[in-house]
Parts: C-alpha cells; structure tokens; sequence
C-alpha cells in the first residue's frame, strides 16, 4: 500500500489526463508497496505520453481524412440491391445508393420506414400491439370489405367484413357503430349521400345518374383512409429478443414520423425512422445529427464495412447539421455555399458563380483549400499551417532552404 | 525563373468591367477581320496584332517588348456598333427590368420596403446564405406595383423571349374595338369565327348601352363606327356592360440601347437593395458597347504540318463579330431601312452571344466548317477538362515519372527500385559544400548519360549549365562550393510516389529510391493492398521532391511505414498478403520441424543470424527447430498477445514467444492482422516495417521449403462424393418439384406482405441455396487438410470455401437482380424450355462445377449473371467516384486545432473535440475499446525494465523515437554511392 501523498497528487494533477485515468494511476499506486515520488511521476509521464499519442495531432487535416473513409469503401459496395434488412418483409434501399441518399439529404428517402417500439404492455401482448398496428397502418376500403357496383340502380355497396371490422376497431363496441364511422368518412370524403340498408352494408351512388361518375367514385373510394396514417401502407410485426425477454416491434412501410410518436403505446424515446428531416423536424437537429450517423453507420454495415471508425461518421453528420438544418453534402448544400467564388466555381456550375459573384462583387479572401490549390499558395492546413521556421544558420554559402 | 519576385495573391474581387476600362486596358481597337497577310506576318489592327502579345518564337512583343513565352498577352478591344446583351446576365436584366420603374429607373419598392430587404440582405451576408433568395423576393415584390411609387408612372410587364430579347407588354385598345362591340351588342361571341350565334349574350340597343354605361349615345355611335377611340375610363364602362375585352397585348420590343439607357439611371441605393454592387457593377455594363478582345496567347493559332495555319475557335468567333459589326455600321451609315438594321443587330447579338457561351439553349450553337460545335469562353472554363477543375486545381508538374510496376520482394517495403533511366532523369538540387563537393564533382564528371550522373549546374551568379557529354570532365573541375548540380536520384533519396485512383491518403507514399536496372518500378508485395496494385499492367507514377522542406515531410510524415496503421480503421493495411499468408500458415499451422540447415535457410534472410535453443531432438538424436520457434525469431521480445486465428486455433504468444496457434491473415495479413497491429502501436512504426519485411522474406523461404501449388487435379473429388453430390442436387430438384406442385394447386400460402408468385420465388431459391451448400459440404468433407485449395481458404490467403464449392461442387443458382433468370423469350428464358416452365435448370441453376463443365445453357445463365457483375461495377466506380469528390470538397477544409476543436478555414467550429472524445482515428481500432494499460506501464517503471537511459525516455515520451531515418541509415552516403547494403 503507497499513501497518495500532496506530493502525488500535485504531480498527477497538472497531467493533461482525463479524470477516469488519473484515478486509475491512483488505484494502481495505491495497490503497490513502496512507489516513490519518484516512480509515481513517471508512471503518470508514461500514462500521459501514451495517452497523448491517442490524440488527434493540431493541424491534422481531419476532414479529407473522414471524406476518403468513407469514399473509400463505397467502390467496395453493391449497387441496386434491395436488401432485406432485418425483416424480410419490408424492402429497404441499401448500399452505395442509400449512402448517396444520405449525404444527398433527399427530402424523402426511397424506401421509407420506421421501426416502432412499444411501451410496457403493448410490447408484451400482440393483442395490444395490434391495436397499435390498426392505428398506424393506413386501412382502405378493400381491406373490409367488397365492393360492388350495381349500374342499374347506379350504386355503390359496401358488405363490410364483420370480422375485420371487430379486429380493426377492437375498442369500439358495437358493430352499427363502426359502420356509421365508415359510413360518415365516405360522406364527407366523397361528398355523397349515404345508406345503409343492413348493419354493415353502406350503400351509395352518384347525385345524378352517371356511368362514369359512378366508377370515379368507386376509384375515389379506394384512396380513402378509414383508419390510420396515409403514408404507412404496411405494418409488420415482430418478436424481438431483448437481453430480458421479448417484446413486439413494429416496422412499417412508408413514414410519418410526427403522428406516430403521438400515438398511446409508441415508446417514442427508442421508435426511429429513416427519413432524417422527419426526424429533424420532430426532435431537432441533435437527433437529426444522430440519425445520419446511425444511418450511415447502419447502410456501411450491411456491406460488410462496419469497421469504418465511427469518428468519420461523426464528422460528416456534424457538417451536414452545423448549421442547424441538414445541408446536403454536394453543390445544393455545404459546396455551394461557400464563402469562396473559386472553390464554388471549381466544383460545379463553373460559369453561374463566376457571373453571380461578379454581380454581387465578391471578393474572394483565399482563405480555404481549393482557391489556395488554384492560385498556387500554400494551403493553411496540416504542415501548411504552421509558421514556425527553423533557423537554419548559415554555413558559408547559402541556407539549406533553396 | 529568373528576375521574377514571386506574386503572391492577397485577394481576388469580382466584378464587372466599364466600357471605358475595356478601352483604358486594349493594347489596339481591332477593326479588321483578317489574322494574317500574304506573307504570313500578322495585321496590324487584326485579330493577331502584334500588340495583343506573341506566339511564334522569335517575334517581339509590341506592347512589352518581351518574347514569346515570357509575354503574358495583352487585351484588345472591338468598338460594337450597337449595345448587345450579354448573355450570362439575361435573367437577371429581366429581373431588373421587372423591378424598376420604366420611368424614373428607380426601384419599385417604398424607402420602408427597400430598408426592410437591406436589413434582410445585410441578414443574409452575415450567416453566408444565398442572396439570390433575397434579391428575387424583392423584385417579386417590386413586380407587384402596378405604379411606380416614387414617378407614379403605370408599369407594364416584361416578357422575356430566350436568350436575349425582351418585350414590355402593354394593354392596348384592340384595332378591331367597332368590331367587337357591335358584335356583342348584336349578341354575338366577338371572339368567335364567323359570328355564330351565342349563347347567354343578349343582344343590346344602343339606347341601353349609353344607358348603362353612361356614355352620350352620339358617342357610342361614333365608337361603333370607328371615328372616336374611346378613352380608358369609357373602355372600362364598355367592356364591363358588354362582358368583353376590347384590348389586346402589344409587344413593343426594347433594344439593348433602350435597356442600356433605362439602367443608366438606376440609383446606387437601389442596386445595393437588389444586393448588386453599385461601385463594381454598374447594372449598363451588363450591356456591352465595347467587346474586350483577348490576347492572342489566349488563342494561339496552331501551324498544320503542310504550312497551313489553323485559327483557335475563339479567333474564328472573334471574326465573325468584326465582320457584322463592319456591315452594320456601313449599312447604318448607308441608311440602310431599319427591318435590315434589326437584323444585323440581332447577328450581332447572336456572335456575341455565342462567343461567350455556346451552349445556350434554344440557339444554335455556332459551329466549325466541319460541323463541330465551337469550343468559346464558358466551354473553356466549364468541367472537368475545364479551365478550373482541369487547369487550375489540377496542374501539371515536373520531375514526375510513369511506368509499368513489377513486384520484388527482396525490397524494404520502404522501397521503391526505380529504373536507372528514370533515376538519370529525374535530378535532386545539391548545393555544393565543402563536405560533398568531392561527390559533386563526381556526379558532374560521370555526365548526364552515366548514372549517378549530373543534368545542370548553376552557378553562383545565376547562370544554369547543361552538362553534357562533351563538357562534363571540364565542367567538374569548375564545380565549387555554392554551386548548384542537378544530381541524379540515387539509392537513399526520397520520392513520392503514387497509384490512381488516389482514393485515400495511403494512395500517395513516399518510398527510397533504389536504382536498378530494367525498364519497371519495382516495389515489395506488401505495399499492394493499400495502394490497391497488382502487377497485371498496373502504372504507377513517382515525383522526385524539390526541396528540403518538402524532402523532410515526405520523409517525416509520408513514409510508408508511417502508413501502416489505416485511419479509416485504425488497424494496419500494410502487412503479409496471399503466398506470405500460405507460407506463415505452412511453417505454424502442423508446427513442422526443422534441422538446423533448414532452419537457418528459412531464416537466412531476415537480421536474424543465431538460432534460438532448439525444441528438441529426433529419433537421430540431431537437434531441431518447430515452425513456431522459427516465426517467434521476428517477434519483438516481450510481445504477449493472445487472439483467435482465421483457421479457428486460438493464438497465444507469451513473452515474444509463438506458444501456440496459427499464424495466418488475421495475425499477421494486411487489413488488421493482430500481430503487426500491436507491434505498430506498441513498438512504433519502425519495429512494425522491420516485422512486416521479416515476416514477408520468412514466408517466401517457408512456402519454397514446402513447396505449394494448385491445379485442375487438386479440385477433384472421388466418384464417390460425385454421386452424393448429384443425389443432393436431385433431391432439390424434387424439393422444387414439389414447392411447383403446390403452387400450381393454388395450395402454396403466401409469406407475409408477398404475393404467392414471390412466396414461390423466394423459397425455389432458398432450396437450391441449400443444395448448392450441401454439394459443397460433400464436396469439402472429400478435401484434406493439405489441399492447397483448402489451405488458401483456411488461412484467408486467397479464395473463400465458397470458391472452392463451386470449383468442385456445384456453381449453383446465377441471378440477374437479385432473382432467378425470369427474361428472354415470351413465358421462357430459352427457346429450349417449355412456356411457363418454373423449375430450377429453366432459370438459371447450374448444377455442374466449374472443374466438370457447364453445359451450354448453364454457360449461358452464367454469362448472364457475370454481365450483372460486369455492369454494376462500371456503374458503382462512376457513382462511388462522384460521392468522393463531393465528401472531400465538402470536408476538406476541416482541421484540428491546437484547442482540439475541429474548425474549417474560416474558423467556424464543427466539433468541439474530433470524434467526440479527441481519438485520433489511426491509433484507436475501431470495433476494440481502446484503453490504456496503466497497470503493466507501472510494473516497468517500478521494475525498471529498460535496457537504455534512451529505451526508458522513450517509454516516458521524454524523448521521440527517431522514425524518420532512412532505412539503410547512413550507408548510402558514407559508400559514396557506389555499393549499397541491403537490410534483407
């Protein structure tokens, strides 16, 4: 046992070591016998030179690096597969495509989805979780019931399905009920008159007699959503392992990010989607920020790259968030706006920067990569960036700088 | 480059340029079209004037004075005989146009709504936004007035007709008013053909009208029978009883001149509101008078072989512009009738228009005799090729070099064997000194043929001097201290070299120069996988280092053994690769045991010269040495590592000692091989490259003791497991006979969200899956251990199991987009199949292996797949190469501080700490949590474990290892050149 002296402490205190390692050097001086003075201020130099060495270097010219990490394996990836990620049911963009639908930060991604968790007993009981589904998922009308078209008396019925009708509206006591609900949503969606001459048949038809408004109608009725949110066509159901027990998942096809979280039984703390504006707009640009790094990260594991270091990642979801919206990686975004008319003119549309930077007589102050690359200074970056010159003294005839 | 300060830029402004700039800066008007005379000298005034600078040698400059090369060209100008548009600004003069007032010029916005864009624009500035939105908000606005509020003059709208002409609308009375109104009185549709009759209209009395309108009927007469034009107010009144339009659009055309004349007046305080800068841009001068012409080194004429000259696109373009502007002004003056003027205007128009872009849509580009369009200015800068992104961010340079790459292992991976005729090409400034003036003397002596030869020397005073073979024995005696001699690369220089595509910074390294014989470079196998080489005709490109600065970064921070740890995962790249990995796997996998002959041959080429004790003696009673004990020979001492290997053993290395275990791609292979992993972080760079070498030449020795190789014989398998394989097959062929059987049933139940169809799919592809599988696990079960096939799999050297499985087994279902093969005829994907055939040999499942042979329908299937292969990768490089270059130009001006924030140039903070938790990315893998191990750093210092005072600073990071000394050290340049040690 070594007593943590003043002496120790002082020396282990001015070191650049985050706290979990000096307490760690106490622990382990503390479990010796007899460590000097000495000793212990070398142990704490070897622990901080090594831990220096982990340190990203000033100057180190981190964006080009995290840019090539991630450029790099994308010619490792496939194009145009729709892998089954995860569920086999749902579809979902995957490889270089989703990559570049990501930095791209397209408004609304190819394939969106979300994945649902649920709170306490609607994640234990499938009964309940159903009643999640129901709300979620977008019901049409070809889903309860048929439809037929009678011409000569110029109407649409309805013979609802009693069945899917109970498994849908599971709260909803009686069944005339639920028929009036539907019955009243064609209504005021199609702006008809309707009947219903049994419980569960709606009957309906165009104001004047109309062939072809009688069939618009039918086709009207289709789009209708009776229950549930417009863009989630699907619903898919899972049992997932948790470290204790089991609880029901849901994914869905299509997004709707805002209305889900509202819904009673969504654990709106885990329920996540791909789109990353819905996300922006519904839990800020932090979670936003998360979401590209944990999409990003989740499309390079797919292809077998996930030993991409994450850091990469960060940087680039930090960039395309800086602002405090999502700006896309690319001439529309982060490489259009830049301060300079070269490096905008360099990447792309050459001419429409020139002309309009000569409109709004820009003046171009050299201060980034590309305009130092394109009027041949030295670039401020890396050992570009540091200023300091040796003093190389003069040994008859010239310095050894050329 | 003699005489010349270098210029250093502080600073670039845009903006437009005054006529009288143009006229202030032209070296001459040009006013003729011709180029040359007869005797082939330039015309003075012409396009190649003398004065706007020279091209062919020997001529001087009439401006500067200077000769051609050093004469930067000198701008003239074309006076045009009328104001045209220029073309780039076409929407934004619309804009302008839209926004002001016809009248008085000035902006159609309130002195409240003009300060409120200012603030918004100021706004803008400063978060470094789009102004663009702004501005076209602001005119949206102004557009709205229908009065000018300042004149209060009526505006009228501007119609825009591409590129170049615009129309103000006006509303008119219609010629045909009597027409109309008597129409609709007589309740006819005026706009209908013939009068026919019409519907709601009812016919209307004159009486009436003049009472509804309140107009004096006398005068509704005399406006029906066209002698009085009714005014605004009775025009209104009419139409509104009638329920008619009596006006109609007229299109009055405004010339460049009117628009010139209308921006003249536009105020400052108003162009600033639009975001236009008054002082730079004046908004007439985006309507030329004067056209500046470039120099003449901008379009240099180029001679043909048979004497002819060929003129630069732009010089014909040029042309052109002369040619109109002369017959416009002679016909103006001639008093040509104004219809023939407009025209020449609008040619006019059109060259000037082309000659600064000629890519216009909706105009004909302006093209070449023999039909290619014109190459004019936006072309010239525009893309890849591109003046930008072609001339100015990608430059060419000097002291580089190209040629085929050829492998060597007996090469340090630091090295690079440069051929000898490269090495007497490329030069290294020497500044001579008293201590290598004996060297210098001798590389001027040898001349530039021999090879450590001399190119220039320069003496003190300036002057430079091409050693040759005649003068090089005189000019070496002359050679003194402060001289200069372009030397030859010798072995020990430093040299950048390259392989492209350069997708990431291990792309571009800096090796020592070797110089050999032959016509390749030479480089070690192990620096392939990150420069991504192979030697199937690959070129490489080299740049000798001009200065000591340069040299020492290179040297310091671009080594390849500074790369060895990959900063996209923080684990090696560099390290032992295919035959390196078969022979490691060979020497550990059996332990096999050595004499001491052999041993000592396995090792010969390593530093290692004395065997260890041995492990043991034979039957014989002679002494002998294991595999592992011979690998553990490299290890650093005291290494302890334990991990599992590729072919499944668990690894442990105990004290620098290989105790058990394989050694094979995951210990020692490139992409995160354990072993050279650690010893790169734990005992630094220099330790790792001697490894990694060592590891290489042992692995060579090991895999010729051994002996290793594969072919068609090794791939077969007995009849025995043939026919266990065909069994499988058969049964999957049932399989899916039968999943066929309940579909066409209509018993087969779909899988959730699928159709029945898919269902089918899925599950037909699922079976043979599992056939194909089967085939090879027969077919493995049949492979020994010591097949090399197996060995290559196993150890990860080369091939997968699944390449083994399809040589010997079975290739399996081919798939075109994920599926089976579903195209090709009606119902069928051959015309050997029947319609509608759903089973497995229809679609594309090959049942043979490659060692027995496809049949040609499986060929074809498989022909079809591999084009999939073929087209997604074309697809995939163009795609993931664009990705690239957006990321990198996206990022590339981030850097670390000294604060450990992550800045851009600009200084804005986009990370506060890199990564969250400043970790360099190259020092941290990153699927281990990487910690410090501050219990072993304690037990050396309380033990004091250290060999050196030097070894112990290191270890406190008193003192930096030195990795930046060259590999051979100091035996280069003590040998004088003449012979050099090799390490290996």
């Amino acid at each position: 046992m070594t007593e943590i002296t003043d002496d120790i402490e002082a020396v282990v205190e001015d070191t650049d070591l985050p706290r979990r390692l000096k307490d760690e050097v106490y622990e382990t001086v503390e479990a010796r016998d007899g460590v000097t003075a000495e000793q212990v201020e070398s142990i704490t130099q070897a622990v901080e030179s090594q831990y220096l060495d982990t340190r990203i270097d000033p100057l180190d010219p981190v964006g080009t690096v995290s840019a090539q990490s991630i450029g790099e394996p994308g010619t490792q990836m496939t194009m145009n597969t729709f892998h089954y990620a995860g569920v086999a049911e749902i579809d979902v963009t995957q490889g270089l495509p989703r990559l570049i639908e990501l930095v791209d930060a397209r408004k609304t991604p190819d394939t969106p989805m979300m994945t649902v968790h649920l709170d306490g007993e609607y994640a234990e009981d499938r009964e309940k979780a159903h009643e999640v589904v129901w709300q979620i998922e977008a019901t049409r009308i070809l889903a309860l019931g048929d439809i037929s078209t009678n011409v000569a008396d110029m109407l649409v019925r309805i013979d609802l399905n009693e069945e899917t009708l109970e498994e849908r509206w599971p709260t909803v006591e009686s069944l005339p009920e639920v028929a009036g609900e539907i019955a009243d949503t064609i209504d005021s969606k199609l702006g008809v008159e309707t009947v219903q001459p049994e419980p569960t048949v709606i009957e309906f038809g165009p104001d004047q007699p109309s062939y072809r408004e009688l069939l618009q109608l039918v086709e009207e009725l289709r789009e209708v959503v009776f229950k549930g949110i417009d863009e989630i066509s699907r619903v898919v159901i899972r049992k997932e392992e948790l470290e204790d027990g089991e609880e029901f998942v849901l994914y869905t096809e299509g997004s709707s990010f805002g209305d889900v979280l509202d819904i009673e039984g969504v654990d709106a703390s885990r329920t996540t989607c791909n789109n990353i504006h819905e996300i922006n707009r519904n839990l800020g640009i932090e979670a936003a920020r998360e979401a590209i790094i944990e999409e990003t990260m989740n499309t390079l594991e797919e292809q077998g790259l996930d030993d991409v270091n994450i850091r990469h990642l960060m940087l680039v979801a930090d960039i395309m968030t800086n602002n405090g919206e999502i700006e896309s990686i690319g001439r529309h975004g982060i490489s259009g706006n830049k301060d300079s008319v070269l490096a905008r003119a360099a990447f792309e549309v050459t001419v429409n920067h020139l002309l309009d930077a000569a409109i709004h007589g820009e003046v171009d102050a050299l201060d980034g990569v590309t305009e130092n690359v394109i009027v041949g200074k030295p670039i401020k970056l890396g050992t570009g960036d540091v200023d300091l010159r040796m003093g190389a003294k003069q040994t008859g005839g010239k310095s050894a700088d050329d | 480059m003699e005489g010349h300060a270098p210029k250093e830029i502080g600073s670039l402004s845009f903006g437009l340029m005054d006529p009288e700039e143009y006229r202030d800066m032209s070296a001459t008007k040009v006013i003729t079209a011709d180029t040359y005379d007869d005797d082939g000298f330039p015309i003075d005034m012409g396009l190649m004037d003398p004065r706007l600078g020279v091209i062919d040698p020997g001529l001087e400059c009439k401006t500067c004075g200077k000769h051609s090369g050093s004469c930067n060209g000198h701008f003239g100008h074309i006076e045009l005989a009328a104001p045209v548009i220029h073309v780039g600004f076409a929407k934004l003069i619309r804009r302008l146009l839209r926004g002001t007032c016809r009248e008085c010029s000035r902006l159609c916005l309130t002195e409240d709504e003009q300060a409120e864009f200012r603030d918004r624009l100021d706004r803008t500035r400063q978060l470094g936004e789009d102004l663009n939105d702004v501005t076209k908000a602001a005119i949206r606005l102004a557009r709205k007035k229908d009065r000018c509020p300042h004149c209060g003059e009526k505006q009228f709208d501007i119609n825009h007709e591409k590129p170049t002409t615009y129309y103000e609308v006006q509303q008119v009375l219609s010629s045909e008013y009597p027409e109309r109104i008597a129409a609709a009185m007589e309740g006819r549709d005026p706009d209908a053909e013939d009068g026919e009759e019409d519907t709601d209209r009812e016919p209307i009395g004159p009486n009436e009208l003049s009472e509804e309108t309140g107009i004096d009927l006398e005068r509704i007469n005399q406006i029906l029978s066209g002698e009085f034009r009714p005014k605004k107010d009775d025009r209104k009144a009419l139409e509104k009883a009638l329920s008619v339009d009596l006006t109609e659009e007229d299109m009055n055309k405004l010339m460049p001149s009117d628009i010139r004349d209308w921006f003249e007046d536009i105020p400052d305080d108003d162009m600033e509101t639009l975001g236009i800068s008054s002082e730079k841009s004046r908004p007439e001068w985006m309507i030329l008078t004067v056209l500046p012409v470039p120099p003449v080194t901008a379009r240099p004429s180029i001679t043909l072989d048979n004497g002819q000259r060929s003129e630069d696109d732009l010089t014909h373009k040029l042309v052109d512009i002369i040619r109109i502007n002369q017959r416009f002004m002679e016909n103006r003056e001639a008093g040509a009738p104004q219809l023939i003027i407009e025209d020449l205007w609008e040619l006019l128009q059109y060259h000037v228009t082309t000659f600064m872009d000629n890519e216009i849509s909706g105009t004909p580009p302006a093209r070449h005799r023999s039909g290619r369009p014109l190459k004019t200015l936006s072309q010239r800068l525009k893309g890849k090729e591109g003046r930008f992104r072609g001339s100015l961010s990608g430059k060419r340079v000097n002291f580089s070099a190209r040629t085929v790459i050829s492998p060597d292992p007996t090469l340090s991976l630091n090295e690079v064997g440069v051929p000898d005729r490269v090495a007497s090409e490329m030069t290294q400034t020497m500044n001579v000194n008293d201590r290598n003036i004996e060297d210098a003397r001798r590389y001027v002596a040898n001349g530039p043929e021999a090879h450590p030869g001399a190119n220039y020397v320069k003496r003190p005073d300036g002057r430079r001097l091409k050693v040759t073979e005649k003068n090089c024995e005189e000019l070496a005696e002359k050679v003194e201290v402060g001289w200069e001699v372009a030397r030859h690369l010798i072995d020990g220089d430093i040299v950048i070299f390259n392989r492209q595509p350069s997708l990431h910074r291990m792309s571009i390294m800096a090796h020592e120069v070797v110089v050999m014989p032959y016509k390749t470079f030479r480089l070690n196998t192990v620096v392939c996988p990150p420069y991504n080489a192979d030697f199937d005709g690959d070129e490489m490109n080299m740049h000798a280092l001009q200065n000591e600065e340069a040299r020492a970064e290179a040297r310091v921070l671009m080594r390849v053994q500074e790369q060895i740890l990959s900063p996209r995962f923080g684990e090696n790249i560099i390290g032992a690769i295919q035959d390196h990995i078969s022979g490691t796997y060979l020497l550990t996998h059996e332990n096999p045991q050595f004499n001491e002959t052999q041993a000592l041959d396995l090792l010969r080429a390593t530093s290692i010269d004395e065997l260890p004790e041995a492990d043991g003696t034979d039957e014989e009673g002679k002494e002998y040495w294991t595999g592992r004990t011979v690998f553990s020979e490299l290890l650093p001492e005291g290494l302890s590592l334990e991990f599992t290997s590729s072919a499944g053993d668990t690894v442990k290395i105990e004290e620098g000692e290989l105790v058990s275990g394989t050694i094979d791609e995951d210990a020692v292979g490139a992409f995160g091989g354990e072993v050279v992993d650690t010893i790169c972080k734990v005992y630094g760079n220099t330790r790792a490259r001697v490894f990694v070498n060592e590891v290489a030449t042992l692995a060579m020795r090991a895999i010729m003791h051994f002996g290793f190789s594969i072919g068609i014989d090794d791939e077969s398998i007995e009849r025995e497991a043939e026919e266990q394989i065909a069994e499988a097959i058969d049964n999957a062929y049932e399989r899916v006979q039968k999943l066929i059987d309940t579909y066409r049933s209509g018993e087969l139940e779909s899988l959730p969200g699928r159709t029945v169809d898919e269902t089918l799919e899925m599950k037909i592809m699922q079976t043979l899956g599992k056939a194909r599988d089967s085939a090879g696990d027969i077919a493995d079960d049949h492979f020994g251990d010591d097949n090399p096939a197996v060995v290559m799999a196993q150890s990860g050297a080369r091939g997968s199991m699944l390449n083994l499985t399809q040589m010997a087994g079975c290739v399996g279902q081919q798939a075109v987009r994920g599926e089976r093969i579903n195209r090709g005829y009606e119902d069928r994907t051959l015309s050997h199949f029947q319609r509608n055939d759903l089973s497995a040999d229809a679609h594309g499942f090959v049942e043979n292996s490659y060692r027995n042979g496809l049949t040609p329908r499986e060929f074809f299937f498989h022909a079809m797949g591999g084009r999939e292969g073929l087209v997604d990768t074309a697809v995939r490089t163009s795609k993931s190469g664009y990705l690239q270059r957006r990321l990198i130009n996206a990022l590339s001006e981030l850097e670390a501080q000294y604060d450990g924030t992550v800045r851009d140039t600009s200084d804005t903070i986009v990370q506060f700490e890199f990564g969250e938790d400043g970790t360099s990315p190259v020092r941290v893998s990153s699927d281990e949590k990487f910690d410090i191990d501050v219990e072993s750093i304690a037990d050396r210092i309380v033990e004091e474990e250290f060999d050196t005072e030097q070894a112990r600073e290191e270890f406190l990071g008193l003192q930096e290892p030195t990795t930046n000394l060259s590999e051979h050290g100091e035996s280069w340049r003590t040998a004088s050149g003449t012979e050099v040690e090799s390490d290996d």
